[in-house]
């Protein structure tokens, strides 16, 4: 399938299943909610290192946010629901509750939860106060510019990682502009987030390595330096550079939508393939064909 | 459609009504309902001597007539619903412990005594002692919620363990007395001694209430926590200062002949 020069390769984004959750952060100013919530979503990129995946999904207004001040909603993703409940109480407890002004609620509604809030108010010790309205418990914390409100669970849902496209740009400023534009456009979208920094991933990885401790190492087939040692090359001599977009998302639909835009967004002079990865569909529980996200292109 | 009770005759003397509940009608036909037992008095009569009994009995109950003689309407209720359209007598909503009680008028004293949960909304004032323990009883009010648009007299929330009892107009003396835990939410005029004895919970007052000296000043600040709590009473009718879900409140410990870890929050101002 070919849209204006770029070739949409027929092939799939193999994707996993995993567990997500939505956590939203208030604060006194945007600025401050802002700041927490790129400190729980840092180092987050990736469950092979990180523990879990994670990013900023949206601001929400002072209208719509839980308490009336300004909010970020935060997408974080692991491979079960325990790892989801230890990730964000670490993250909480570290990168949010440590931050003036803020506030941490769940923004999810789901069967699952994890105990987070229940967790964190030891902090309290003995002084944090417990809140039921509603049939919803939440934790007043005491700290040194006044409370810390936290709820008591957080909901967690089966969701989708590990998504991606592949740009394969002429040149690497092609490709950087054709991934800034996708990620500028898929980040409109709701129930997704890229988790790399600024959405864009350059060392893609495959599964294992010639050294035994480690468990993934470099996409050779996508690394232009290598394209003529790699047997495995899947790069024309023409691309000099490829850029990876990784989305995960609360449910398939959110993912799919996110890979559409960010396609239709990377169509870019320069861009010669866009290409997705995947392991030959025998690890992921989802493939996601790329020429049916695009029906009305053929 | 609920069913319907219309009083057709007043009662001489106060009216024990406990049968009036959404778990007692459970599976009764109308007739069967009119022959629950009454006590008017000190003599059992048949509910049906003081009321008609139309309509289908669905677990709604809706009675219609001024019933402030009757006491104990919906005691130990635990789903279902009853709307009063007037005023209703003593002991209204008894340890409830589920379902929803709505008066249209006024509560006597001793509304939602030792409540476990549900909801009894009053659209007019209620009497003493609203959500509070027996005499004797070392806990009152357990859960649930009850909310007055006007307003309440005395010892409301005496020793409340949880729950939410919220008044929209002005509260009498010794509000939330020996209170173990819960919250108490007062728009009005505060009487003396709130908060005495109280061991932990929140009193949150719009207006400067006389504060105990066994009370001590903590600091002045923003709850965020109470920004959930106000714009709840706000969906279920209250009117409040709008400024307050933005404002500053003073918070005062006690209190310290207890265990020291109540807080009374009054409002002051943007």
């Amino acid at each position: 399938m070919k849209i204006k020069a770029t070739e949409i390769v027929d092939t799939f984004a193999e994707a996993f299943k995993m567990y997500g959750t939505r956590v939203i952060i208030t604060a006194e100013t945007k600025a401050w909610a802002m700041a927490a919530a790129q400190s729980i979503t840092g180092f987050a990129t990736s469950v092979i290192g990180c523990k879990c995946e994670a990013g900023i999904e949206q601001e929400i207004s002072a209208d719509s946010s839980p308490d009336g001040r300004p909010g970020v909603s935060v997408l974080l993703f692991a491979m079960d629901a325990d790892s989801v409940g230890k990730r964000l109480v670490e993250r909480i407890g570290q990168c949010v509750m440590t931050c003036p002004t803020t506030a941490c609620y769940s923004g999810l509604k789901s069967e699952h939860s994890v105990n987070v809030g229940g967790q964190l108010r030891y902090f309290g010790d003995g002084f944090q106060i417990s809140k039921l309205l509603n049939d919803k418990r939440h934790w007043r914390i005491p700290v040194m510019d006044g409370e810390f409100v936290i709820d008591d669970q957080f909901h967690v849902q089966e969701s989708v990682g590990g998504g991606n496209i592949l740009i394969l740009g002429k040149t690497q400023k092609a490709a950087l502009n054709a991934a800034n534009a996708a990620v500028k456009a898929m980040r409109q979208l709701p129930d997704i987030i890229l988790p790399f920094p600024n959405g864009v991933v350059r060392s893609g990885s495959k599964v294992g390595s010639r050294y035994k401790s480690l468990i993934a190492s470099t996409n050779d087939a996508y690394c232009p330096t290598l394209r003529s040692v790699s047997k495995k090359t899947e790069l024309d001599k023409d691309i000099n550079c490829v850029l990876e977009i990784v989305i995960d998302g609360l449910n398939l639909e959110a993912v799919e939508t996110a890979m559409r835009v960010g396609i239709e967004s990377a169509i870019k002079p320069g861009i010669k393939q866009i290409s997705a990865g995947n392991y030959g569909g025998g690890l992921g529980q989802y493939q996601i064909q790329l020429h049916e996200l695009l029906p009305q292109a053929q | 459609m609920a069913l319907i009770l219309k009083l057709h005759t007043q009662p001489d003397v106060p009216l024990e009504a406990d049968c009036i509940c959404p778990d007692k009608f459970a599976q009764l036909s109308l007739q069967q309902v009119e022959q629950l037992p009454v006590f008017h008095g000190n003599r059992q009569v048949a509910l049906g001597d003081f009321f008609h009994c139309s309509g289908d009995n669905d677990g709604h109950i809706q009675i219609e007539g001024d019933i402030s003689k009757l006491k104990h309407i919906g005691s130990m209720m635990s789903f279902g619903s009853i709307r009063i359209s007037g005023s209703v007598g003593v002991h209204t909503g008894a340890a409830m412990s589920g379902g929803e009680i709505i008066i249209e008028g006024d509560a006597d004293d001793w509304l939602g005594p030792e409540m476990l949960g549900g909801r009894i909304v009053v659209k007019g004032n209620a009497g003493h002692m609203v959500g509070s323990g027996y005499r004797g009883s070392t806990v009152g009010m357990q859960g649930g919620e009850i909310l007055v648009l006007g307003n309440v007299k005395n010892e409301t929330g005496h020793v409340m363990r949880r729950g939410l009892i919220a008044v929209n107009g002005n509260a009498g003396d010794f509000t939330g007395v020996n209170m173990l835990a819960g919250n108490i939410f007062v728009f009005g005029e505060m009487g003396i001694r709130t908060g005495a004895g109280m061991k932990r919970g929140s009193i949150v007052s719009q207006t400067e209430p006389q504060m105990l000296p066994t009370f001590s000043y903590a600091c002045r600040y923003r709850p965020v926590f109470l920004t959930h709590y106000l714009s709840y009473l706000v969906e279920s009718g209250f009117s409040i200062d709008p400024d307050m879900t933005r404002g500053e409140f003073e918070r005062w410990c006690g209190d310290s002949v207890e265990l020291n870890r109540g807080e009374i929050l009054f409002y002051t101002g943007k």
